[in-house]
């Protein structure tokens, strides 16, 4: 059992920097995923605590101990591999069990060991067999397996579900959440994908272009996002952005076809004339008839998801989406109304890109007063 | 594996033939030739033969000298091939691990394959020459320790080191080539499990290298036996005392200073054949146990 402790953190590539001075607690038996398109330098971060990268500055402090220099056997971590890395002419025992064997545990022991960890992830049928003859989900278990019984304090995923089908993959998911709340290791899970960070994190960490843009349970992510970045990043289908600009005068902001969003006057007041990023989720909208509601859009085309439709529209040109149970019929190219839920609003500065958060700066502004 | 299918016949035998020519002119001819000459009684002036069935064979193996230029050769394809494997695959491990400077360290160790072989043998020549090469100082501090142009021993030992120098940097490619075809993440793998450089290397890296390695141990082989004239010829003439006479400097020096076209033609083919045996040999028993991933 290890807590881990990123401080100011950097990587560079000759010149390049590709990880830009991160900072990150991670408590001991937490589960937290790192989220980022790739090129984010997620794989490096967490390639960096396995001591798979070498640490251009910064510390990586695993358990009290700083591990900068440390190899990787050192480190107590355990990791599995996007693309599995089984050892191709070893049988699956042989593979689960190499750890062990490396670390002198006698056969027997090591065999019994290996019968119970394989027994666990649903492979004692499977330990003869070579990595070449297992399907993709087995090969995952086995990296798993051999994760496992290192019994490690710290456990580091990367992509490891991104080679597997849709189903498997919610398969595997909810088994790593299981063998997690059995085994309770500090995890460290690398993904691109939101669905596996939001079903499968205690806390997410949103990485971009080498920077960690927020930390966050999942809800609170997806409801408070802190940039323009995350907030477009979290959230399918993704959040409708419209520009504006912040009239003090009126305490709202003016869209680009004159519309007002009415925002509290402290901040508008505090902000007045500054180029804004309205957000809306498609899911927070509804649809009513043109003229009603805040805005008016036209229609392009509707999308079936099952559950509900995905409504497509323009507003001035820009996509918009709108997610609704309802069913409303409506022409291609004739104009429909969009109601908005003003308590469900994002607001962002276009040049920082930083969430205004409307209601912690009304509130501090009023203390000041 | 994909496939081109002509549909005229005409155009594919076009296409393959300047190969066909190259292979009938350069090998079957010659072949077919030598088999002819094995079977008959060639003047060495020219002019007539006569059909001899397995007279000149039977000579041969009855010929206590032919038996020792097969041990000879033997013993230095055995010798030649596990240095110049050995030392190949030191150098490529090295090389794997991509420290500094190992793009120039690169090229140095595939340059030697690039160097005709006679002018191995020269330079070799002269290192090992005892009296005014590099080995004299060490004959100046133990008199009498090397000596090659006296001792058959050394001789063998001097041409084995030339020939497998020559070949170092052909089995350095290739090594070097299987090395990095193994996944990067099963060594990392190896990390993470606590494996140490040597423990990776022994239970990982080597392993997977098998059939690389078999392919290189069959190539080798082969090209000791085949190859070594160039070496042997600037080298030591197959000297002392015929103690470098390996089976491909015999041919020569039977056929072309002996003037027995005949006596030449048959080693040639036993040598053929020997070869052929040794393939087979290799790929029937070492290559099942080579594990293809």
């Amino acid at each position: 059992m290890a807590d881990i402790d990123i401080r100011e953190v950097r990587k560079s590539y000759g010149k390049d920097e590709v990880i830009h001075g991160v900072n990150l607690h991670i408590a001991n038996g937490e589960f937290v995923v790192i989220l980022g398109p790739s090129g984010c330098g997620k794989s490096t971060l967490l390639r960096m605590i396995a001591g798979l990268e070498d640490i251009t500055d910064g510390e990586v402090v695993i358990g009290g101990s700083v591990v900068n220099d440390l190899e990787p056997r050192y480190r107590g971590c355990a990791m599995v591999f996007q693309n599995y890395a089984l050892y191709p002419h070893f049988n699956v025992a042989d593979n689960i069990g190499y750890a062990l064997k490396v670390a002198g545990v006698k056969k027997a022991e090591r065999m019994e060991k290996v019968a119970a960890v394989a027994r666990s992830v649903g492979l004692e049928d499977f330990l003869d067999r070579k990595p070449g003859q297992l399907s993709g989900g087995q090969r995952q278990r086995v990296a798993m397996a051999r994760a496992i019984i290192r019994e490690p304090g710290v456990f580091l995923f990367d992509e490891p579900l991104s080679n597997l089908d849709a189903k498997l993959r919610v398969q595997m998911r909810h088994e790593i959440r299981r063998i997690h709340s059995r085994i309770k290791a500090t995890s460290v899970f690398v993904t691109h994908d939101q669905h596996e960070g939001m079903t499968l994190a205690d806390r997410m960490v949103i990485m971009n272009k080498g920077t960690i843009d927020q930390v966050g349970t999942p809800a609170e992510v997806y409801r408070y996002p802190a940039t323009i970045y995350v907030a477009g990043f979290i959230g399918s289908p993704a959040m409708n952005f419209l520009p504006g600009e912040i009239a003090a005068d009126r305490a709202a902001v003016m869209l680009g076809d004159g519309t007002a969003i009415p925002i509290p006057a402290q901040v508008a007041r505090n902000r007045d004339r500054q180029m804004v990023t309205l957000g809306l989720r498609p899911e927070d909208l509804t649809l009513g008839d043109a003229g009603a509601g805040t805005v008016t859009a036209q229609f392009e085309f509707y999308e079936e998801t099952g559950a509900a439709g995905l409504y497509h529209l323009l507003i001035e040109d820009l996509p918009f989406q709108v997610l609704t149970k309802e069913a409303r019929p409506v022409q291609e190219g004739a104009p429909v109304g969009v109601a908005f839920d003003f308590d469900k609003l994002h607001l962002f500065d276009s040049d920082s890109g930083q969430r205004i958060d409307l209601r912690t700066e009304t509130r501090v502004m009023e203390a000041a007063q | 594996m994909r496939r081109a299918y002509f549909r005229n016949n005409w155009i594919a035998a076009l296409v393959v033939a300047p190969q066909l020519l190259i292979i009938f002119v350069f090998f079957y001819w010659p072949t077919s030739q030598a088999l002819y000459w094995a079977f008959t009684f060639e003047q060495p002036w020219g002019g007539g033969n006569e059909w001899a069935g397995f007279e000149n064979f039977r000579n041969l193996l009855t010929d206590d000298r032919y038996w020792h230029s097969i041990r000879v050769s033997i013993v230095y394809a055995a010798g030649a091939t596990v240095l110049s494997m050995s030392a190949a695959l030191i150098l490529a491990v090295f090389a794997d691990r991509q420290l500094r400077g190992y793009r120039a360290y690169r090229i140095g160790a595939i340059w030697p394959y690039a160097v005709a072989a006679p002018a191995v043998g020269l330079a070799f020549r002269f290192i090992f020459n005892p009296s005014a090469g590099v080995m004299s100082y060490v004959n100046e501090a133990f008199p009498g320790f090397w000596d090659p142009i006296l001792n058959g021993d050394h001789a063998l030992i001097m041409v084995m080191i030339a020939g497998a120098w020559k070949q170092v940097a052909y089995n350095f490619i290739f090594f070097l080539a299987g090395l990095q075809a193994i996944p990067r993440s099963l060594i990392e793998a190896g990390a993470m499990d606590g494996a140490s450089i040597l423990r990776r290397m022994r239970d990982i890296q080597l392993p997977l290298l098998a059939p690389t390695f078999f392919f290189v141990l069959v190539i080798n082989i082969n090209d000791s036996f085949t190859d070594s004239f160039g070496i042997v010829d600037t080298m030591t003439a197959g000297g002392p005392a015929r103690a470098t006479n390996l089976m491909v400097y015999k041919i020569y020096v039977d056929g072309f200073r002996g003037l027995d076209y005949s006596g030449a033609a048959a080693q040639s083919i036993i040598l053929m054949l020997l070869v052929i045996a040794l393939t087979v040999v290799q790929f029937r028993y070492i290559e099942r146990r080579v594990h293809y991933t």
